[in-house]
């Protein structure tokens, strides 16, 4: 890799970095070694601590803890898609009326922490006589209030990014705003901003996992169930282990999908694709 | 307001352990996330791989798994025994510190190629070329993105709540213990969340206009 911070390394630099690279990786190895040695001798890796990941009964209930925190996922996605949409419409609507107060709710729901808004969900509206109000319900609602915000403000930009000439063109041949919004704007707003729109989704997959503190029985619920079997060694950290691959797993699925999506839009002339490193997702 | 007032004392403690939390994770987070994005430019690429080994694993790790590790997992083993405040800005700022290097990446390749070019025409080594020409222009550029990883900083503390630490989050807890209504202790907490955000927020307009890049 050529980088413009450095110089193509000459012969004395590159037996350098040789070293550096050699010394790099034993440090690496030392923690990454210390951090195994001490799960070893800590007794994570006894079969008896995994003796219950072995059981066709409790993988059974992983799978279906791995459902739910899908179906969380699934659910919260599309309605914060829906959502977001209808808010960016709002924001760039021409009556101050509807405008104003889009504004004022995406800044409302983006400050206040996604916690808290699952709990006003499971713990407050209960209490005012609202019924019916299931975990999944708390933590889908409060994913699509927060992402349905912040998506919000991602198709905004992709909307006002997309050059004057494309909306002018549309009211030119007698589309009203609505058209013009709806068949001309955002689909160039959302093919330009897919990479971004995907890297929030894998926030909205990661936040299903705050499911755990108000009760929603996802991955790590369960997780936390198993490793508090005391007869089989209450195995917390291998069940952490196993969570952990669960969701860098599924994480890194979605991301490369972006990654794909990426390169496929980018080689089709006439779109700017931005690329999501360039554009932090709100976490 | 009445659950406001007569349960300050609780609203108090929380929001200042909310501060701590915050306070400590963002320090350590913006150091360390410093660090890794300079491994993650460095000419040796066993450095370059280990950085972006560790920003693509924690990013894609749920925070509530991290904290879960440190608050529950870590004590199992047998190590220097932590309390829960500690587990917990450990866990925010590891999980943090890779938001800030991707931030930091980011304000690094903004800088126009011939800043770096004019340094190492001059014979900087790499390590000068960076932090004397090219980290003080990258960290002006990033304010923006910095200060929205450390909103969300802020925000993710409340997930330490799950984890016995004693922070906004854990307000509700106690404040049904004593009988109070939870709907109206938990807006007054979203309240208090929404004046820290858009106190940040004015800060990163001030900063934002003290520090922009003459160009």
């Amino acid at each position: 890799m050529s980088s413009v911070l450095f110089d193509a390394p000459g012969p004395k630099a590159r037996s350098r970095y040789r070293v550096l690279g050699v010394v790099t990786a034993l440090v690496i190895l030392l923690i990454v070694g210390f951090i195994v040695l001490r799960f070893a001798q800590s007794g994570q890796f006894d079969a008896k601590k995994w003796q219950l990941f072995t059981f066709p009964l409790v993988q059974q209930t992983i799978a279906q803890s791995v459902g739910a925190t899908l179906a969380a996922f699934g659910t919260a996605a599309v309605l914060s898609l829906v959502l977001g949409v209808f808010l960016a419409f709002g924001r760039l609507s021409d009556r101050r009326w509807i405008s104003v107060p889009c504004y004022g709710f995406t800044e409302l729901f983006r400050a206040v922490p996604l916690l808290i808004l699952m709990m006003i969900f499971y713990y407050g509206l209960p209490t005012v006589g609202v019924q019916g109000i299931t975990p999944f319900t708390a933590v889908v609602a409060g994913l699509v209030l927060y992402n349905g915000s912040v998506l919000a403000e991602v198709f905004r930009a992709g909307i006002e990014s997309l050059p004057r000439g494309q909306s002018e063109a549309g009211y030119a041949i007698g589309l009203p705003k609505s058209k013009v919004m709806s068949s001309i704007l955002l689909p160039q707003a959302v093919r330009s901003m897919l990479p971004v729109i995907i890297s929030q989704l894998v926030v909205i997959l990661k936040d299903t996992a705050l499911g755990f503190i108000v009760t929603y029985n996802e991955i790590l619920f369960q997780a936390k169930f198993f490793g508090s079997q005391i007869q089989y060694g209450s195995p917390i950290i291998p069940a952490a282990i196993v969570a952990g691959v669960l969701y860098v797993g599924m994480c890194l699925i979605l991301a490369a999908f972006a990654k794909w999506l990426e390169r496929r839009l980018s080689r089709k002339p006439g779109v700017a694709v931005v690329p999501a490193a360039s554009v932090p997702a709100e976490v | 307001m009445n659950t406001l007032l007569n349960n300050s004392d609780l609203f108090i403690t929380g929001f200042r352990n909310t501060l701590i939390l915050f306070f400590f994770s963002a320090i350590f987070a913006l150091i360390l996330g410093t660090i890794v994005a300079t491994l993650r430019v460095s000419p040796v690429p066993a450095m370059r791989a280990a950085a972006t080994l560790y920003v693509n694993v924690v990013r894609n790790t749920p925070l509530t798994l991290v904290l879960f590790f440190f608050a529950l997992g870590y004590p199992k083993l047998g190590l220097v025994p932590i309390d829960f405040t500690t587990a917990a800005i450990i866990g925010l700022s590891l999980y943090t510190a890779t938001y800030v290097a991707e931030a930091v990446r980011s304000g690094i390749n903004t800088v126009p190629v011939g800043q770096a070019e004019a340094a190492r025409a001059i014979g900087l080594p790499f390590a000068q070329t960076l932090t004397l020409v090219i980290l003080p222009q990258a960290f002006r550029a990033v304010i923006p993105p910095m200060f929205s990883v450390f909103i969300a900083l802020l925000k993710n503390t409340t997930v330490a709540a799950g984890f016995s630490v004693f922070e906004a989050g854990a307000i509700r807890a106690n404040l049904s213990e004593r009988g109070e209504p939870a709907l109206t202790g938990l807006l007054w907490i979203a309240l208090v969340f929404v004046i820290l955000v858009f106190i940040l927020s004015a800060l990163q307009r001030k900063l934002e206009q003290k520090w922009k890049v003459a160009r």
